[in-house]
């Protein structure tokens, strides 16, 4: 621990639509230390999605990536060319997608596709491969891996796709994994058997792990540290300690309040008012204020600067619930 | 896969009855064989030999009869026009329409996939667009209109090509083909370059179509995410996901040229099949069309076949039922 694996400076993502543009992601910044866990949460539309293909240079047309700088392991990635990227993709920093079902290739076997990463990020010869197919697919916890290995996706069930498609990304010993919201596709009893299998290998194989979700329970038991995103923007991030006891922004109040709970008596669960503001016509102020109950004058019309409210905890809020000091 | 041969099979004598009924009662009915075959100042005597000759007297049930008792001992009548067997006048033609028919194919996947592959994966790229454009103009120009263009700009103006016949056959396999040799070569280009050009229209729209609908695709997006090479990821991935509805129409239009490149035979007086069938509806040789209308129902069921065969290697979510 310790070390930064990755840090992110200023990332912008904009859509350039005919409707016009559409800020994705604007301006965020965080960090990832070596064999760390970092929750990104947010609701839908709120960019979280956005910025994990913008770490790995997967945004497509119409969208532009613009960044200060994309440090991983000390070299820039906004700054590499695609060639290079090639490179960092599956082989440094791996993704594991929202849903199983589509993710993998229908025309190709399970060998095939765990092969087609180690052809593409090491030198194994043939025999090696198979090997290593399925030792990744007994990793992941696939019954009878080596009669599996000849299969095809759809004579799988989500659950068990969803495990290859971590072995996939666990393939050529990634340093980083984002995962796009790896369990929302899949059925509840699945998806705790998922996150339990993805903290456990993350842990074993040393690498670090970016869990994409809008399930602020699943994050809390996963991540060491949380980032919540509204807007295209973090409007807190801190230890997921910090964030759930000493929570500083009105929205991840909100968002915390709106888990269901067995130990408190409640008739009717807290939801935050409003909706998610139209993408194409965002308000000036705080992008959080017309549905903040806190919200005065002030977070109409100003954007919030980040307050630090605690040791690596801050916030961008006018009138955060804890006090703090503005940084600039 | 025997048992599903077998059910093709049976498939295929159904159709070939069908087809064969059909046929011979509508063939009857079109055209007058006689005033065809004799003189205008034949005598009325010399009119009923004629039909008694054809067994144009007997009534159709029967003459049906007669011709299932033929087909089932392997004959398919006698052409009115030539004396000889109708089959047998088929199946000479055969190679010189299937050897321009695969040379347009080819020409036709060679050119269309490649190019429909980028027009799918880059839309908005003015490459794209003037492809896009380009494939209309094939799809809309009649195949009589631009072999008479090619003509005119490649033989008359240029005299790069003959204008029409066909090369200097050699036999191959017990086949007389004009391909293994230059003049055959260059007789060949031109049809089947007119007949290619629809048809790398249409393929490359279904190939972009369908391309277009595979790179939204998950997967596609995954297998950036694990560093697969653009290259790779448009032809390995994508373009094979796309192939399916390609493989259809490719069935379908091979069969069609098989069976009806009259127009473009007929242009270039390529002596094939297609030229074979025009002449024979134009003298009501009746043997002949009936045998040629069948030969195509066989050839249809054999091509719908192989595309079967083909959809299950290229997607092994289907299976031969």
């Amino acid at each position: 621990m310790g070390n930064k694996l990755l840090e992110v400076k200023e990332l912008r993502t904009y859509f350039h639509t005919f409707k016009g543009v559409v800020k994705a992601v604007d301006g965020i910044s965080f960090s990832l230390e070596e064999g760390e866990i970092l929750g990104i949460v947010g609701e839908s539309g709120s960019g979280k999605s956005v910025t994990s293909f913008s770490i790995l240079k997967l945004i497509e047309e119409p969208g532009v990536v613009e960044a200060e700088e994309i440090l991983f392991k000390g070299e820039d990635l906004f700054r590499k060319s695609e060639k290079d990227m090639m490179k960092v993709r599956g082989r440094e920093i791996s993704m594991i997608f929202q849903d199983p079902m589509t993710s993998l290739n229908p025309l190709y076997t399970i060998q095939q596709q765990i092969e087609e990463m180690l052809k593409l990020h090491g030198n194994f010869n043939e025999g090696q491969r198979k090997e290593r197919c399925i030792e990744l697919l007994r990793l992941v916890g696939i019954p009878n891996p080596e009669d599996r290995l000849k299969s095809y996706p759809h004579q799988f069930s989500g659950g068990m796709r969803q495990r290859v498609i971590i072995a996939i990304a666990l393939a050529a010993n990634p340093k980083l994994i984002i995962a796009d919201e790896p369990t929302t596709a899949l059925d509840v009893t699945i998806q705790a058997q998922i996150l339990k299998l993805m903290k456990e290998l993350v842990y074993n194989e040393g690498a670090s792990l970016i869990l994409i979700t809008h399930d602020l329970a699943v994050v809390s038991q996963m991540a060491d540290r949380i980032a919540v995103m509204y807007c295209g923007k973090i409007v807190e991030e801190g230890s997921t300690d910090d964030i759930i006891k000493n929570t500083a922004h009105p929205y991840t109040k909100g968002l915390l309040n709106s888990i269901p709970r067995l130990n408190k008596n409640l008739n009717r669960l807290e939801q935050i008012p409003g909706m998610v503001p139209n993408m194409f016509d965002l308000p000036r102020g705080c992008k959080f204020a017309p549905r903040c109950k806190y919200s005065k004058e002030k977070c109409l019309v100003e954007e919030p600067k980040n307050i630090i409210v605690g040791r690596g905890h801050r916030t961008a809020c006018h009138f955060p619930l804890k006090e703090g000091y503005i940084l600039d | 896969m025997i048992k599903y041969i077998i059910k093709r099979l049976l498939q295929m004598l159904v159709v070939l009855f069908v087809v064969s009924l059909v046929v011979f009662i509508f063939t009857n009915y079109i055209g007058d064989p006689i005033s065809m075959l004799l003189p205008e100042d034949a005598s009325q005597e010399e009119i009923q030999q004629a039909i008694r000759r054809l067994g144009l007297d007997k009534p159709i049930h029967v003459q049906y009869g007669i011709f299932v008792k033929d087909i089932l001992s392997g004959n398919f009548g006698k052409s009115y026009v030539f004396s000889r067997p109708a089959l047998e006048l088929i199946i000479e033609r055969i190679p010189a329409t299937l050897e321009i028919v695969i040379t347009a194919m080819i020409i036709a996947i060679v050119l269309a996939i490649p190019l429909g592959v980028y027009a799918g994966a880059y839309p908005k790229r003015r490459s794209s667009k003037v492809i896009m454009a380009g494939s209309i103009l094939g799809i809309s120009l009649p195949s009589f209109w631009v072999g008479m263009m090619m003509i005119y700009i490649f033989s008359v103006i240029l005299g790069w090509m003959p204008a029409s016949g066909r090369g200097e056959a050699i036999e191959v396999f017990g086949m007389r083909l004009s391909i293994f040799s230059m003049s055959g070569w260059r007789h060949i280009m031109l049809p089947a370059l007119t007949l290619a050009l629809g048809n790398i229209a249409m393929l490359l729209r279904l190939t972009r179509a369908g391309m277009q609908e595979n790179m939204r695709q998950d997967y596609v997006k995954f297998a950036r995410a694990k560093g697969v090479s653009p290259k790779k990821v448009l032809f390995g991935h994508a373009l094979k996901n796309a192939l399916i509805p390609v493989v259809t129409v490719f069935g379908v239009r091979i069969g069609q040229l098989i069976a009806f490149t009259t127009i473009t035979e007929t242009i270039y007086a390529w002596p094939g099949m297609g030229k074979l069938l025009i002449d024979s509806i134009y003298m009501a040789d009746r043997p002949i069309i009936v045998a040629y209308l069948m030969l195509v129902a066989v050839i249809f069921v054999v091509i719908n076949f192989a595309v079967d065969i083909i959809y299950t290697l290229i997607d092994p979510r289907i299976e031969l039922r």
